[in-house]
């Protein structure tokens, strides 16, 4: 055993990942939830988000003349947001509209608009990554005790994702289109009975899951590079975190995400990255064999 | 369109030639039925004759393969669901089909969906309240912890909160208590004297389906057999259509 500081900073950074898992597979979760469509093409908003915070940069930069001061990320955060849900709108409109009930063909099409969003980013971007410059006020660290010493980032990180969170849950169940929501998800043709146009229910929900893939984009590009296919490495977490949490279940996504990020920390601490990886997915299959509905399903009538 | 029929003028909802049906089966066959203004017309028939897929048509969840389903003076047989709401048809299904994990307030609130922004008043849903007392004892609860006999009043509650013109329902008193029958028999025979809400009534309870409907209709594989007004209506034969 090595110290424990060194153990409470894999906890730390695990529940940093997660959060981050967690953005995006809110947006994996709701459109499954609702529509039932299996979105292949949603790592590409992580993207969206990431290089959107990055052109906010340059442009900064090249406005002022000097570097980016550290308002300008702060800016860069609903930008993001605003800019992939923006592309998830166009794209739920152009294509996946046509494909209700269709999941298969879902899973087709969607990877195709990935792998387009991705050719379209190397044709703007260049192939090469790109790096976004922290802000001087994220680059500190905090000192919890004197071995013990977290990065601001990443608290900043996770203090990003909580008020996402907090924001979703707010429109979910405070708002009139969060009702629609929660209804169309549970009864669709008795809530276009009443007079509810599902198709704009659609379309905004999906918007809003893009956005927060746009949104964890922008925390991604914090703490690595940019890159086109970026999106790619964190689809497949995001996908067992749905998975692990139960379809459609957003407390179970939340605390899926949360495990599968501290567990991916602390394996890949103890072990090495590929075997920390290989474990978690391991014990992932054994747990949906035990459980196949997973963390939290609905309740029977 | 520049004048309706004369002889329609009066009919509120008017089914005309309709046949519908699942993929390729054909399950209504050129059904005619028409709701005037201001009364009750029940539907009745065995299980499986047709009679829920003519809702549905009427609401339009099933698109129809020949026929028109005409409300007021519009031909609103290729109108999405929603726009039929917002016209003014409301639905009670079967199986009332309230949303389980929303309030009985929220599920009250989604009622007011097909009114106009500015209609949608918070202070209807009170008059609910008065009227269901039991929905206003529960209001904060999930609608699906509610007793059957609850959940067809908040189902009943939810689409007579916007006063729609055309009521559309569903064996409303299958699997109730006889209490909870009288009550609603007596909502629905309200709603008919103030003449508010058309209704258009599916129901397998003869006796029930006679207090209630001004006009019966009697419906046998998909076709109507019988039809009149409930007070010429020979009991017995309308019986024996819907032995089993």
């Amino acid at each position: 055993m090595t110290d424990p500081a060194a153990w409470g900073l894999q906890v730390f950074n695990g529940l940093s990942m997660g959060s981050i898992f967690l953005l995006v597979a809110l947006g994996l979760a709701l459109s499954f939830g609702l529509m039932n469509i299996i979105n292949l093409a949603h790592g590409e908003f992580i993207m969206i988000g990431a290089y959107t915070t990055y052109s906010i940069q340059q442009a900064a930069i090249s406005f002022t003349g000097g570097p980016a001061s550290g308002v300008t990320f702060l800016i860069a955060i609903p930008v993001a947001f605003l800019v992939a849900a923006t592309v998830g709108f166009l794209i739920e409109r152009i294509i996946i509209r046509h494909l209700y009930g269709r999941s298969l063909d879902t899973l087709l099409a969607t990877w195709g608009v990935g792998l387009g969003l991705q050719q379209l980013a190397r044709s703007i971007f260049g192939a090469p990554n790109v790096q976004v410059v922290s802000p001087g006020w994220l680059s500190g660290t905090i000192k919890i005790t004197s071995t013990l010493v977290l990065p601001m980032k990443r608290i900043f990180i996770i203090l990003l994702v909580v008020v996402c969170v907090g924001g979703l849950f707010w429109y979910l169940y405070r708002s009139a289109w969060g009702r629609r929501t929660r209804a169309v998800m549970q009864n669709r043709q008795m809530a276009s009975s009443l007079g509810v146009a599902t198709n704009q229910v659609d379309s905004l929900t999906f918007a809003m899951g893009s956005g927060l893939a746009g949104v964890a984009g922008c925390a991604l590009a914090l703490l690595g590079p940019i890159g086109p296919s970026m999106g790619t490495f964190y689809i497949v977490d995001a996908f067992i975190v749905v998975i692990l949490g139960g379809l459609g279940q957003i407390p179970g996504t939340i605390l899926a995400a949360l495990l599968i990020g501290m567990l991916n920390s602390l394996f890949e601490f103890s072990t090495t990255a590929v075997i920390g990886k290989v474990l978690v997915f391991a014990l992932v299959i054994l747990f949906l064999q035990w459980k196949p509905k997973g963390l939290m399903q609905m309740r029977g009538r | 369109m520049t004048s309706s029929e004369s002889s329609n003028s009066a009919n509120l909802l008017s089914i005309q030639q309709l046949s519908a049906g699942y993929g390729q089966s054909v399950i209504l066959k050129e059904v005619n039925i028409d709701l005037p203004l201001g009364q009750a017309v029940c539907l009745m028939g065995r299980n499986g004759v047709g009679k829920t897929t003519l809702l549905k048509s009427i609401m339009g969840h099933i698109k129809p393969k020949i026929g028109k389903v005409v409300l007021e003076d519009h031909d609103v047989t290729n109108w999405p669901a929603n726009q039929r709401a917002v016209a003014g048809i409301g639905y009670v299904p079967q199986g009332r089909e309230i949303f389980p994990y929303l309030t009985v307030h929220e599920n009250l609130l989604m009622g007011l969906e097909a009114l106009p922004m500015a209609e949608r008043r918070i202070e209807v849903l009170d008059g609910m309240y008065d009227q269901f007392p039991a929905l206003k004892t529960f209001r904060t609860k999930a609608a699906g912890t509610l007793s059957g006999g609850q959940q067809q009043q908040l189902a009943l509650a939810r689409v007579l909160v916007r006063k729609p013109k055309v009521l559309l329902l569903d064996e409303p008193t299958e699997g109730l208590q006889p209490n909870i029958v009288q009550e609603i028999e007596d909502l629905l025979q309200g709603l008919r004297d103030r003449q508010e809400t058309s209704i258009l009534l599916v129901e397998q309870f003869l006796d029930f389906a006679m207090s209630v409907a001004d006009h019966c209709y009697v419906m046998e594989n998909g076709e109507i057999v019988l039809e009149g007004p409930t007070k010429d209506l020979d009991q017995d034969s309308v019986r024996e259509y819907l032995a089993v």
